[in-house]
């Protein structure tokens, strides 16, 4: 098929980073035996990321390694390094790491007459061999340009290192401070022509972003987007963490949403497991307690659950879901049910992200609730938004976690316009309404659509109860299995039959 | 303020001794040329008060790092302080004066 890339005829060798998402998008890291430059801005993280691409190397992969140093003592660098868990004089005393500073004085050194820079390839060879190196990291070298006068040889002679390196058969990162114009301030891509990885750090409404970018990867498919690039307690990330294709399971098996009547318009039985769910609707149409019956009735089955909240306190969440007789309290006790509250604007998305992979990967529940997922749209633009619902849910979907997001319509009459930038990610979608009728409030709730079965289409009217959310039938009395509880006084009180 | 031509000689002070240490990387030309020019200096400016060591780095290459060598050939003094380091052939003698603190910059 002409819209399809030809498979790879050879693959080219690769030398894992260990940093996740990074080898996803690279397939599967740095080309081996090669040297790569990773450029950016202060600040941007390059430092980091080639130390952990050495760290990694000599933790995970068995292949010690050489760290130059140029800007920073080894002693500088261990501490800089420690807060993110790289113990790097344990390294070196155990000959899985070797770290040579080289620090050159412009005012201390006089040139005169012809010369080479032999002494940097004798101390980088020397450390080379004292671990048998694999990987070999140099961080700054372009402070070289400041420490030397003669710029002729110094072009000559780093050619000659990156030409050197590779017959040596290591793994590189060499990085390179961001120039006017140019991907490094002194044209080192000219000499570093395998592989390319730009860092970038911005700030777009007073939250910062950093951006991976690989611009060049010679003699292999890559991934060209910007990806979010993190920097935390964790060390550094790229996301997506999981790989973008699309080729989840799709699990034949049923969940209750916690209301019999809405489990009956789903086809009888419910959502698919692992599918994703967004309740929309305007203030108040009782997204939070239809969320809180799709919780109650995960927990009362035994399964773990976590609930990300973005704009009530659990305890809020708590006192006014046992208003409505759901009891939450004992489920979070029994360690079934975890909350996370945080006001969006406290960081920007992909920390969001980042956060959210964290304490999935970590609670392991199989099912999670966010509400209000809008709310962290304020953070970004919608553009961004999208791309980070499209990564969370495909994690979710690839761990197989039931996912009910509850998404704040702002009017009326915009309840199915607003939520177009989300809504083809849902395979189903909820929709509740208010609408005034005589003079009174009465709510009302339809399926929009649910993929892979065949559900209802017709409008239900539901009252909330001291005793939960009630779906009525056509003749505005409820139905199903809750019929029992019953109390007619209240759907007058209630919903103004 | 004493002035001082181009070709005048700083008076150093007479029982200073320099000790000082040549970094080559094995016998290549550059390397012979620095020593030979590097004698030739000494014993016109600085004869008989001072001491050559050659380094060989290919030979010992952990000694690059104490001094910090990165280009070779390299010429280190060590004494009298403060560590100076002039690298290059030592072809331009006055440059390696100025160098070693033995004539003021021009």
């Amino acid at each position: 098929m002409p819209s399809q890339l030809p498979p790879p005829v050879h693959q080219l060798p690769k030398a894992l980073t260990g940093i996740r998402g990074f080898d996803e998008i690279t397939r599967g890291g740095l080309p081996r035996g090669r040297p790569t430059l990773v450029c950016g801005g202060p600040g941007s993280g390059k430092t980091l990321l080639a130390l952990t691409f050495l760290v990694n190397g000599a933790v995970l992969f068995d292949e010690p390694g050489v760290l130059l140093t140029f800007e920073e003592s080894a002693e500088e660098m261990a501490d800089d390094v420690a807060s993110l868990g790289f113990d790097l004089p344990g390294l070196i005393a155990a000959k899985k790491m070797a770290v040579d500073y080289v620090r050159v004085e412009r005012s201390e050194i006089e040139e005169t007459g012809e010369y080479d820079l032999e002494g940097l390839f004798v101390r980088l060879a020397h450390a080379i061999r004292t671990v048998g190196a694999k990987r070999v990291v140099l961080d700054t070298i372009e402070s070289l340009f400041a420490g030397l006068k003669n710029e002729t040889i110094l072009r000559s002679e780093l050619r000659r290192l990156f030409r050197w390196l590779k017959d040596q058969g290591v793994t590189a990162v060499i990085t390179g401070e961001r120039g006017e114009g140019l991907l490094t301030r002194q044209g080192l891509e000219e000499y570093v022509s395998d592989a390319v990885i730009l860092l970038d750090h911005r700030v777009h409404d007073q939250v910062s972003t950093r951006r991976l970018r690989v611009v060049k990867y010679r003699g292999s498919y890559h991934g060209t987007n910007e990806y979010p690039f993190l920097i935390n307690a964790d060390g550094v990330s790229v996301l997506p963490v999981s790989s973008l294709a699309l080729q989840h399971h799709a699990p034949l098996e049923r969940v209750s949403s916690g209301i019999a009547p809405l489990d009956d318009m789903l086809s009888g039985k419910g959502f698919y497991r692992g599918s994703t769910i967004l309740v929309s609707g305007t203030a108040g149409t009782g997204k939070t307690s239809l969320s809180a019956h799709f919780l109650d009735a995960a927990c009362r089955r035994g399964e773990r659950c976590l609930c990300f909240l973005f704009e009530e306190s659990p305890q809020q969440l708590l006192r006014n879901m046992r208003s409505i007789g759901i009891d939450l309290e004992p489920w979070v006790a029994a360690g079934l049910l975890q909350f996370h509250a945080d006001r969006p604007s406290r960081y920007g998305l992909e920390t969001h992200l980042a956060t959210m992979h964290h304490v999935v990967a970590e609670f392991k529940p199989s099912v999670i609730v966010i509400d209000p997922v809008t709310n962290l749209m304020t953070v970004g633009t919608s553009a961004d938004v999208q791309a980070m619902l499209t990564r969370i849910i495909d994690h979710l979907k690839t761990e197989n976690i039931t996912a009910m997001l509850a998404s704040l319509a702002p009017g009326q009459n915009a309840i199915e316009r607003t939520e177009t930038t989300i809504s083809s990610l849902m395979d189903t979608w909820i929709v509740l309404a208010n609408e005034a009728v005589g003079g009174r409030h009465r709510r009302g709730l339809y399926v929009l659509k649910s993929r892979g079965m065949a559900h209802s289409n017709e409008l239900r009217e539901f009252v909330l109860t001291d005793h939960g959310l009630h779906v009525l039938d056509e003749t505005g009395v409820p139905y199903g299995p809750s019929r029992v509880d019953y109390r007619p006084e209240e759907v007058g009180q209630h919903a103004g039959v | 303020m004493p002035v001082f031509d181009g070709a005048a000689a700083m008076p150093a002070p007479a029982e200073q001794t320099y000790e000082l240490r040549l970094y080559v990387a094995g016998q290549t030309p550059k390397s012979v040329l620095a020593l030979a020019n590097l004698r030739h200096i000494c014993e016109t400016h600085l004869h008989g008060r001072y001491e050559i060591e050659v380094i060989d780095l290919m030979e010992n290459p952990q000694l690059a790092q104490g001094d910090q060598i990165l280009a070779v050939p390299t010429l280190v003094r060590r004494l009298p302080e403060p560590i100076k380091k002039i690298i290059g052939d030592l072809s331009n003698t006055e440059r390696v004066l100025v160098g070693l603190d033995l004539r003021v910059r021009a």
